[in-house]
């Protein structure tokens, strides 16, 4: 090969001083950034965001300070004169059958939702982190069990178990009752995105300096495994949060959730089912309330997902 | 006589939310028929991106924005995509990068081998399809194709996958290959045969070779024609042996005073310096070391070392496999051991029984006389803090969600070594000691490019004032320039701090340059060992004499013509 004749003349571009950089200059402008300062950024973007911000927002307020919205009681002034009557000054949705204020009763039923659905999330999300943690971070029997475990709860449709945990618990219906019911079984999503987000972490190499560092596992785990973990299971939370609200509806509508003395957009559902064909509205305005919450929280669990995804960003 | 391929003014762009970036600005180059010409750059200098311009395989957003590429009397660029896939490995062959992930492993070798052949019309028919896949594999020189044929690409080693890719590449015999870093993948000894077999077999039909490496030592070894880019430009072009020995733009000069392959060639022939005035000279590094061995006394002590894990096999079955076999060596305090050997030969695995990191199966390992693996937690505890590792991946061995001041500060924390003002002060002094910039504490490992992570992992190691640092690879991922970098400021910290380190490479020609001792392993067992200039000017076993023989680079003659 070094024999052939080479037709080339050797070219050089013209150069001065300043014509290479230093090798490996550090850039100094730009703000610091991780995954998280970059979501947060990415997000900041969105009109979504602000959309089912704002919503979850109101929610919130409105569980919390009902009295503020509405000053209408919404069980002790019902009269059976309203029954099923249509708008009218002071009462701006109508009347159900029992002759009870709509809007005040959907205004009372937030916190009933709302409580429920924080209630399921940190039950799940504190028994789901803790599980997946352990089954993935420490991994052979501990995994072993937890994770056949977890298989076994999985296999159980949540909903149809808290049916039959209401039924057998009919005297003890309250809100913690209810949230019990429908986490218990709902757990086992949460731990497995966990666990599988640990094990992917764990053989990083940065876990292995810190081993040889002499970072303890239990700090290991926490300070570096679970932050670089815990994306995912964010999302799922946000996304459950919605899919509890719905449950403890579902439940209620079935007549094993609260009740009927609870103000609960499900007890509401359920009582307007029977006069759908004279008073639709009854019906209609707590299934808005109740599908514009659970919209909100799922908008905004997609727009952090999006945010969390940098393949997603890639191609966007 | 006209050029195959003519490139002139060709500038490549891809769209970000800044405007467009060029990534290749007005290159200009020319291959004759026959001719091998290899460009040279380190990543982001756009010499893939130029070769993927040529057959219009840009990857995302990138578009040609200008320039002609006349390929055989063709214009390309603005060809239709009919043409181009007419064009595309019938007359231009492709050979990419990574071995595999360039075979899809839910379909037999055979069959896209088959497709291959197919889609470039090189046979037709059931029964000519599969002979000409048998030739195929024949002629990329693997042994029993029939059989081969029929086998998916999990049961093939990297160096097999990349003769399938190349045989592939060559099946419709085109008049131009293009090969994007062939070999990097792969082992030196691998590296070597298949680049032969290349070449024998481009010479056989007269294909025209476009080359494209971070190796000057390997372009210039392959290549008549050198092509060397830099921020998307051409900055030198020419004849490899004049570029070589001649370096006439500050870039080349740097590129040649930095590589790790010609340094080594340079110290073998005596030569100390560059041609041309490179301001900086990775032989000046290594000739400015001394050989501190004598009269120190031995800090680690490995002694008949074994480690065997236990493979799962289907159901309950299990077999052993050994992945370090008997291995023993002494490290004498203060000085460099390089422990070297192909993918494979289980170094790595001896670094991490040193290291505690995984523990040992038969056979002992001495830190100042004490048995590592029979040490109490609160001793092995101690015993790291003297310790300390550097991984080869700059872009894992750092927590992407703690910034670079919590990082380096986490094993002062761990050990807890002052109070948080004293920390604080002394992370400030290690970044100043890998000469990073204080104002980098505050930014997340994602923001830094490879070389500056690997300075804030030597900075973290460095962190406890070990006396051992344990480097796995820990340059083998970077540009040459950053690499000959990190080389230069790991000799200053030794004769600075008298560290002892063990250095983990598959690199022979790093080793010339850094290390006092070496250890060639193979299959879990040591080969050779002895001071690295025995080793290197007189080695005696087969093993070794074909490793170095296999460093790019050892063919060309340097010196020749110089001084």
């Amino acid at each position: 090969m070094a024999n052939k004749q080479v037709s080339a003349e050797h070219f050089v571009a013209p150069f001065d001083e300043n014509s290479v950089l230093g090798v490996d200059a550090v850039r100094e402008e730009s703000e610091p950034s991780n995954l998280w300062l970059d979501a947060w950024r990415d997000m900041r973007r969105r009109p979504m965001f602000y959309i089912s911000g704002i919503l979850i927002l109101l929610v919130i307020f409105v569980a919390i300070f009902p009295g503020l919205f509405t000053a209408e009681p919404p069980n002790d002034n019902c009269l059976l004169v309203n029954s099923n009557g249509g708008p009218a000054p002071g009462h701006p949705l109508g009347f159900t059958r029992q002759g009870c204020d709509i809007f005040s009763r959907i205004v009372h039923g937030t916190s009933t939702s709302l409580s429920v659905g924080l209630l399921v999330i940190a039950m799940t999300t504190i028994l789901g982190i803790l599980i997946g943690a352990i089954a993935g971070f420490y991994g052979r029997w501990i995994d072993a069990v937890l994770s056949r475990m977890g298989d076994i709860f999985f296999a159980i449709p949540y909903i149809l178990a808290a049916v039959v945990i209401m039924s057998v618990f009919s005297h003890y219906r309250s809100v913690i009752v209810i949230s019990l019911a429908i986490g218990i079984f709902a757990w086992p999503s949460t731990a497995r995105v966990l666990r599988a987000e640990v094990l992917r972490v764990k053989n990083s190499d940065f876990v292995m300096a810190s081993t040889a560092i002499g970072v303890s596992r239990t700090r290991i785990l926490w300070r570096h495994v679970m932050p670089n973990s815990i994306a995912p299971v964010i999302v799922i939370t946000t996304m459950s949060l919605a899919a509890a609200i719905v449950a403890e509806a579902t439940l209620s509508f079935l007549g094993v959730g609260l009740p009927s003395t609870f103000m609960s957009w499900g007890n509401d559902i359920s009582q307007a089912q029977s006069d759908i064909r004279t008073n639709p509205m009854a019906l209609i305005w707590p299934s808005l309330a109740l599908s514009i919450t659970v919209l909100a929280f799922i908008m905004m669990g997609e727009v952090i997902r999006d945010a969390l995804d940098p393949k997603a960003r890639a191609t966007r | 006589m006209n050029p195959l391929l003519s490139i002139r003014d060709l500038k490549v762009d891809f769209p970000s939310q800044n405007g467009p970036v060029r990534a290749v600005d007005g290159v200009n180059l020319d291959l004759f028929p026959g001719e091998t010409l290899a460009i040279v750059g380190e990543s982001g200098s756009g010499k893939s991106t130029t070769a993927h311009a040529v057959v219009n395989l840009l990857p995302g957003s990138g578009f040609v924005s200008g320039g002609s590429i006349l390929f055989d009397g063709q214009e390309l660029v603005g060809a239709t995509e009919k043409d181009l896939e007419h064009i595309r490995g019938r007359q231009i062959g492709f050979v990419p990068q990574d071995p595999m992930a360039n075979l899809n492993p839910v379909w037999s070798v055979g069959f896209q081998v088959e497709e291959a052949i197919r889609a470039n019309g090189v046979a037709t028919g059931k029964k000519e399809v599969r002979a000409a896949a048998i030739d195929v594999l024949r002629r990329a020189g693997l042994s029993d194709a029939e059989v081969r044929l029929k086998q998916f690409p999990h049961q093939f080693s990297g160096g097999m996958r990349q003769r399938v890719l190349i045989g592939i590449g060559l099946a419709a015999n085109p008049k131009l290959l293009i090969a994007d870093e062939p070999t990097s993948a792969l082992d030196v000894t691998v590296q070597r045969t298949i680049l032969d077999h290349l070449d024998e077999l481009t010479r056989d039909t007269g294909t025209s070779v476009i080359l494209i490496t971070h190796d000057l030592g390997l372009a210039a070894e392959r290549a008549e024609k050198l092509v060397v880019m830099y921020r998307g430009k051409v900055v030198e072009a020419g004849p490899s042996r004049d570029i070589l020995q001649n370096p006439l733009h500050p870039y080349t000069q740097r590129l040649v005073a930095a590589a790790p392959s010609l340094a080594s060639r340079r110290l073998s022939s005596g030569i100390t310096k560059t041609a041309g005035g490179a301001d900086f000279d990775l032989t000046a590094v290594a000739a400015k070391r001394e050989t501190r061995i004598a009269g120190s006394d031995t800090i680690i002590s490995v002694k008949n070392v074994s480690k065997t894990f236990t493979i799962r096999g289907g159901g309950f079955k299990s077999t052993p496999f050994t992945a370090v076999d008997d291995v023993s060596l002494d490290i004498t305090r203060g000085t460099t051991k390089a422990l070297v050997g192909e993918s494979g030969s289980g170094k790595t695995t001896v670094a991490r029984m040193l290291l505690g990191l995984e523990s040992v199966s038969a056979g002992e390992i001495l830190i100042d006389g004490k048995n590592v693996a029979g040490l109490r937690p609160k001793e092995l505890f101690s015993l790291r803090g003297r310790m300390q590792p550097v991984f080869q991946d700059p872009f894992g061995s750092l927590d992407p969600l703690r910034n670079i001041a919590h990082t380096i500060s986490e094993p002062l924390e761990t050990h807890k070594v002052g109070t948080r003002a004293e920390r604080t002060a002394r992370v400030r002094e290690l970044l100043d000691q890998v000469s990073l910039p204080w104002s980098i504490s505050s930014r997340y490992p994602g923001e830094l490019s490879g070389g500056q992570r690997q300075r804030v992992a030597i900075a973290r190691a460095l962190a406890l004032k070990p006396e051992i640092v344990v480097l796995d690879e820990a340059v083998s991922a970077l540009d040459v320039l950053v690499q000959a970098q990190i080389l230069e400021l790991l000799t200053e910290l030794q004769d600075e701090l008298s560290l002892t380190y063990l250095f983990i490479t598959h690199d022979l020609a790093v080793v010339r340059v850094i290390a006092d001792e070496v250890v060639v392993m193979n299959q879990g067992r040591i080969v050779e060992s002895g001071r690295t200039s025995d080793i290197f000017d007189h080695p005696e076993q087969e093993y070794t004499k074909n490793l170095l023989d296999a460093i790019p680079g050892a063919n060309i003659r340097l010196g020749a013509s110089l001084s």
